[in-house]
């Protein structure tokens, strides 16, 4: 008894601390971000964070002629947490901005609350077309991209300069492969090649050998779309079932992403993917990014540390642009939308009326060099947009891209 | 002495009683906004473990698939509310009857079997539902559900809005739900319950129809679940698979193993400390789970049979 009179007294005592923790008026510029820290996805929220992280470090934390305080919270990459840690953050710490959160799922169910509290909120990584397309919120800044951006680019190249006519797709099978396929697609059968079948797997998938049996031996390539385990185990099979060589491979930013690729090995060399983002993008910003990325954390960049280095920078420079004074939440959005940052590593990025980047599309090839495997960037597809070379308001009469509907095959 | 003891146990219990019900009632005239959703949070899961204690405190069913029902009833709100544009009303009660129903059609399977069968049946019960809602897509969104469910006040035509006055509703629903399931566990029926729990060969011989007793138990904890699905939509406005995959049956049961099943008051302290916890706990450490993990191992070990039963008492 005396236990559970303990514990009752504990549990008012630390409920009561915390709500009379008075609030300063004036004081740090507050910051939340949501990753998930635990789970399948730690590793990757770790790198979004990490990218943050440093580049709060080269500014001393401070910006605008303020302090800024980064409170970070975990949603273990389950939607229904990640609402729960936005409204710690915006209710309880009460802060100016939110950034993070990686699934598409997440982004989602945060949308319409970050609406609601009107909240500026920058997505660094969620990718979902929707978000900046037809359901698109007025709250959310993405400094990110959308699934189909780059895929987009990478069709009519593939049509145009790798010379492939005939195409098989291989994805996993949700809203992130479907709208990353579809972007595909449709560019490339609008040159007049043929995407001549798709295989789904399950995102739980373990082996690949019923589905790279199903592969079809006479296309010109096959396109594949996999992240962090799936596209390990992928690459290693398709070298085993005697793929490699015999078909070229190509597919999404994420299938050879830096995040994964240190875990590849021969296998993966020659695989060609677009994203807007490679580590080794040779340039002076992105150099000094990735060196000062390695030191620090004794990994590479990948392009989810790369993501919210580049979306802090935005936040950066809007604070900068209000001279600190970030109170007044409309007209820190319109400042984010407004931020021109520079030297990003990813190189010249700014944001269309809708809240995408148009950004530069790299084409990489995974390449041995020194010994350790890199994407090479091949070709530069500049200024992409997320409606590539569509008439805006026509690209959104369309539904999205989905598991069966492509517009225009 | 027993009888002072057993006084004395009474006594401070009904203290705890009071404290958490003072809690619950008028916490939100001083809490914060966010404090009042925790509250909300705490008192909607509170209503599912304790429908989840019914099947394994009280019949000695344990389920893994329970999240299932939750998590059934809250895509039907969101289904029904966003794609059919129903009412209020309408949507609530089909929620709720499609979540029973559901229950009532799966108790047919698995009311036969017991224990670690029982475990395993529910278990893969409840990973088809998931993978339903994972794979349905044209229904369900897939992987990334349904948002832009309405608010509770502007759906029900309520004249009060805001994070209290939501939470007094879920209040109530809590309450009354309590109230039922009290009234079911104390009754005839509740007490063949415990029989079957305790000797399921005897109640049979007995007289008793097990397999009926056993069968409308799953039904009556799917149908409360059902109840706290439909307020869980409400609240996050919106679903995702993530409502009832394993994950959540498995944190829903140590909800009522580390309260102190067969006792429904022990599910409701297990709601609220493993909410309080994680949400509390991560706001200062990363390593939280490090922290949750070393609370369950002490728990288990320091109260085997729950927080509630800390004091010697035979559970009901």
């Amino acid at each position: 008894m005396k236990r559970i009179k303990c514990f009752a007294v504990i549990l008012a005592l630390a409920l009561g601390a915390v709500f009379l923790r008075a609030q300063a008026p004036e004081g740090p510029i507050r910051i939340g971000f949501i990753v998930p820290l635990s789970g399948a996805f730690a590793q990757n929220g770790r790198d979004i964070l990490n990218g943050f992280l440093l580049l709060l470090d080269e500014v001393g934390y401070r910006a605008g002629g303020r302090q800024i305080q980064l409170i970070v919270e975990d949603d273990e990459a389950i939607p229904a947490q990640t609402l729960t840690k936005a409204r710690k953050l915006v209710e309880s710490d009460r802060v100016h901005l939110m950034a993070g959160t990686l699934l598409a799922s997440s982004g989602y169910a945060l949308a319409p609350y970050v609406d609601a509290q009107q909240i500026p909120m920058v997505f660094p990584v969620v990718s979902s077309d929707d978000l900046t397309q037809r359901r698109r919120s007025k709250w959310i800044v993405r400094t990110g991209w959308t699934s189909s951006q780059p895929n987009h680019a990478f069709g009519e190249y593939a049509y145009r300069t790798l010379g492939y006519r005939t195409v098989a797709t291989i994805a996993l099978d949700y809203a992130f492969g479907w709208e990353s396929v579809g972007g595909f697609q449709r560019t490339f059968e609008a040159e007049g090649g043929r995407v001549v079948q798709k295989t789904w797997t399950p995102i739980s998938v373990h082996d690949f050998a019923p589905y790279l049996a199903q592969i079809p031996r006479d296309v010109d390539a096959v396109y594949a779309l996999f992240l962090g385990r799936s596209a390990v185990q992928f690459m290693r099979q398709y070298a085993e079932y005697g793929l490699k060589g015999r078909v070229p491979l190509i597919g999404s930013g994420t299938t050879t992403d830096e995040a994964v690729l240190i875990s590849m090995g021969d296998e993966a060399i020659g695989t060609v993917t677009a994203l807007q983002y490679s580590a080794a993008l040779d340039t002076p910003d992105n150099r000094r990014f990735t060196a000062a990325f390695r030191r620090r954390y004794n990994r590479t960049a990948s392009y989810y540390g790369e993501s919210m280095y580049t979306g802090g920078k935005w936040v950066l420079a809007a604070i900068e642009a209000l001279g600190g004074r970030v109170e007044d939440r409309t007209k820190l959005l319109e400042a984010l939308r407004a931020a021109k940052p520079t030297g990003l590593p990813r190189g010249p990025v700014e944001l269309d009326e809708y809240g995408n980047p148009i950004q530069a599309i790299y084409i990489r090839r995974v390449d041995r060099v020194n010994g350790a495997l890199q994407n090479t960037v091949i070709d530069t597809i500049p200024r992409v947009s997320q409606f590539w070379k569509f008439n805006p308001a026509e690209y959104l009469r369309q539904p999205l891209y989905s598991r069966r509907f492509v517009p225009g095959t | 002495m027993a009888g002072r003891d057993v006084a004395r146990t009474v006594t401070a219990r009904h203290v705890a009683v009071g404290a958490m019900a003072l809690l619950l009632v008028a916490g939100p005239l001083f809490l914060g906004s966010y404090w009042i959703g925790l509250l909300t949070q705490i008192v909607i899961l509170a209503t599912l473990a304790m429908s989840l204690d019914i099947l394994l405190g009280y019949t000695g069913l344990p389920s893994l698939g329970h999240a299932a029902f939750f998590g059934v009833a809250a895509y039907a709100v969101a289904v029904l509310s966003t794609t059919y544009r129903a009412d209020f009303w309408t949507t609530v009660v089909a929620a709720v009857a499609i979540g029973t129903a559901l229950a009532a059609a799966c108790g047919l399977i698995v009311a036969h079997v017991r224990d670690v069968y029982f475990l395993m049946i529910t278990l893969a019960l409840g990973m088809v539902l998931w993978g339903l809602s994972y794979r349905w897509i044209p229904v369900t969104g897939g992987d990334n559900g349904i948002s832009g469910i309405p608010t509770l006040d502007a759906h029900a035509g309520l004249p009060l809005s805001g994070p209290a006055a939501f939470y007094y509703v879920t209040l109530l629903v809590f309450l009354a739900s309590a109230a039922l399931m009290r009234t079911l566990v104390r009754s005839p029926f509740g007490l063949t319950l415990r029989g079957i729990r305790e000797n399921e060969g005897r109640m049979r011989s007995l007289g008793f129809n097990t397999w009926l007793h056993c069968y409308l138990s799953f039904v009556i904890a799917g149908a409360f679940a059902s109840v706290a699905g439909v307020m869980w939509a409400y609240y996050n406005g919106f679903v995702s698979p993530t409502y009832l995959d394993l994950t959540a049956s498995s944190e829903l049961f140590l909800m009522v193993t580390l309260g102190g099943p067969a006792t429904l008051v022990g599910p409701v302290l297990g709601a609220g400390a493993i909410v309080l916890l994680k949400n509390v706990m991560s706001a200062y450490t990363a390593r939280w789970l490090l922290i949750l993990g070393i609370v369950y191992i002490v728990a288990i070990l320091a109260a085997p049979r729950g927080i509630w039963n800390l004091g010697g008492r035979r559970s009901g």
